[in-house]
């Protein structure tokens, strides 16, 4: 059933595969991006309750839904890397973990600037930003543990296993508003009713964070790539590319 | 080779080591206790502030306490070529993986619960509470024993193991350490905490179900 997918284990097709994809997702995350931000940051409507200040929710939100997002493709990859022994998945970890690990700092940070002016403190210890912050140590986890090693591969595997144990935490962090009594508010949007805003100010919302999500796939694409070169940097087609790209340039 | 017989195999070497090198199991104890000793000191010796900050404090030493053993847990087998024959010879490492954790647990886990009647002296925590320690850590400590092994198989033929050892299991700790202290908040309250309990027992065994397998697949990649 997945046999056409076995030629992507392949790094040289895979990079190539990954070259297009980064070409055909790179602008048009960034035209989404600036869209959406404009539009939540500067044309919708202001809250009645909060003010100005609920328009961070158009960083804060997407940033924190893809924080865990960005995690579960990485476990995703690790757990392909681990079963069925696939080099490109385990690089594809080392690729993924800075960016959710950015991706979560972001939600943590835009999480204590908007927690400032309306609860009055930056920070709280309450389920859903201690979960949070765990999620941001998990991600630091495996990329320490991925470069501790002397042998490289050791490395990728050892941060494949952590990555599939570390979500145990997901349902954690998602579920935390609603198994404990907490000061963060419930889910808005991802739950299975009507969103609880308004069409007007959920439009920049999902297109931010459909904006992100591009963001995510390009970084990734672009890191992979990267990844892929310093792995088979004794391959003739890698001294290949980086001559013709290095002819390109003169 | 099955897994029973590698499991009992391993169990007896364990408990013979553990009989033998006192300063394995005692090490981590006395840790566990000095810590709890230097609270009272660093905080001040005020008995309302002790009772409030009981929990957290007793939770946060037996971490500390089950971490500082679990660095050599697979070393010393590591090192002398044990881990590497028995990865050659394709021995069920699941046995083994399970028999570590067990004595593991053995050697610092359980002591912490003996001792544990100490902290009524110490902490000057009521009967209901030191009950509530005891079961917590009669739940949470085979739990602190499996995570470490993790670590301790994952990091095992690292360079810097010992800090990022601490690095990466100590983020899997958190949720532990939040539901064992607010039980024994909630019993030194005087109320119920059977719900913790329930969480606790069901990490327990989900851990025990899945972290050996983990364990396995660990060990098996740093032998190469």
């Amino acid at each position: 059933m997945f046999k056409w997918l076995d030629p992507y284990a392949k790094p040289q097709v895979l990079f190539a595969t990954l070259l297009w994809w980064q070409r055909g997702l790179m602008p048009l995350a960034i035209v989404v991006l600036v869209i959406g931000t404009i539009w939540g940051l500067g044309f919708t409507p202001a809250d009645y309750q909060q003010g100005d200040s609920y328009r961070i929710i158009h960083v804060h939100v997407p940033a924190a839904i893809w924080s865990m997002g960005v995690y579960a493709w990485m476990a995703i990859a690790a757990f392909i890397a681990l079963v069925w022994q696939v080099k490109t998945a385990q690089w594809a970890i080392g690729a993924i973990a800075p960016i959710g690990a950015v991706y979560t700092f972001i939600a943590l940070f835009t999480g204590a600037a908007w927690g400032k002016p309306m609860w009055g403190t930056w920070w709280v210890w309450d389920a859903r930003l201690t979960s949070e912050l765990i999620l941001l140590f998990l991600y630091l986890g495996v990329m320490a543990l991925q470069n501790a090693f002397a042998d490289r591969q050791t490395g990728d595997k050892a941060s494949a296993v952590l990555a599939v144990v570390g979500v145990v935490n997901l349902p954690i962090i998602h579920f935390s508003v609603e198994w404990w009594n907490t000061l963060h508010q419930g889910a808005t949007i991802t739950k299975f009713a009507k969103p609880s805003i308004d069409p007007s100010m959920l439009w920049p919302l999902l297109i931010c964070l459909l904006g992100f999500a591009l963001l995510f796939g390009a970084l990734t694409c672009l890191r992979l790539r990267t990844a892929i070169l310093q792995h088979e940097a004794h391959r003739p087609w890698v001294r290949q590319y980086v001559e013709e790209q290095q002819n390109a340039r003169v | 080779m099955s897994h029973v017989v590698i499991f009992r195999a391993t169990l007896r070497r364990e408990l013979k080591l553990l009989a033998r090198q006192k300063a394995d199991w005692v090490n981590p104890l006395l840790f566990f206790i000095i810590i709890l000793t230097l609270f009272p000191l660093g905080v001040g010796a005020k008995p309302n502030l002790l009772r409030e900050i009981a929990p957290g404090v007793i939770w946060i030493a037996a971490l500390l306490s089950v971490l500082l053993g679990a660095e050599r847990q697979f070393r010393q087998d590591y090192r002398d070529g044990v881990l590497e024959q028995l990865v050659a010879a394709r021995a069920p490492l699941l046995g083994y993986s399970l028999a570590k954790i067990t004595a593991g647990w053995l050697g610092s886990g359980l002591p912490l619960i003996l001792v544990s009647p100490l902290l009524i002296l110490f902490l000057g925590l009521s009967t209901d509470a030191l009950l509530a320690v005891v079961l917590t850590l009669l739940l949470g400590t085979p739990l602190l024993s499996l995570l470490s092994a993790l670590g301790a198989a994952l990091t095992l033929s690292a360079d810097k193991g010992g800090i990022l050892l601490a690095l990466v299991i100590l983020p899997l700790y958190i949720p532990l350490l939040i539901f064992a202290s607010s039980a024994v908040e909630q019993a030194s309250f005087g109320l119920g905490y059977q719900a913790q309990l329930a969480v606790l027992a069901a990490m327990l065994c989900v851990a025990l179900a899945l972290v050996p397998i983990a364990v396995q697949k660990a060990l098996k990649l740093n032998v190469g």
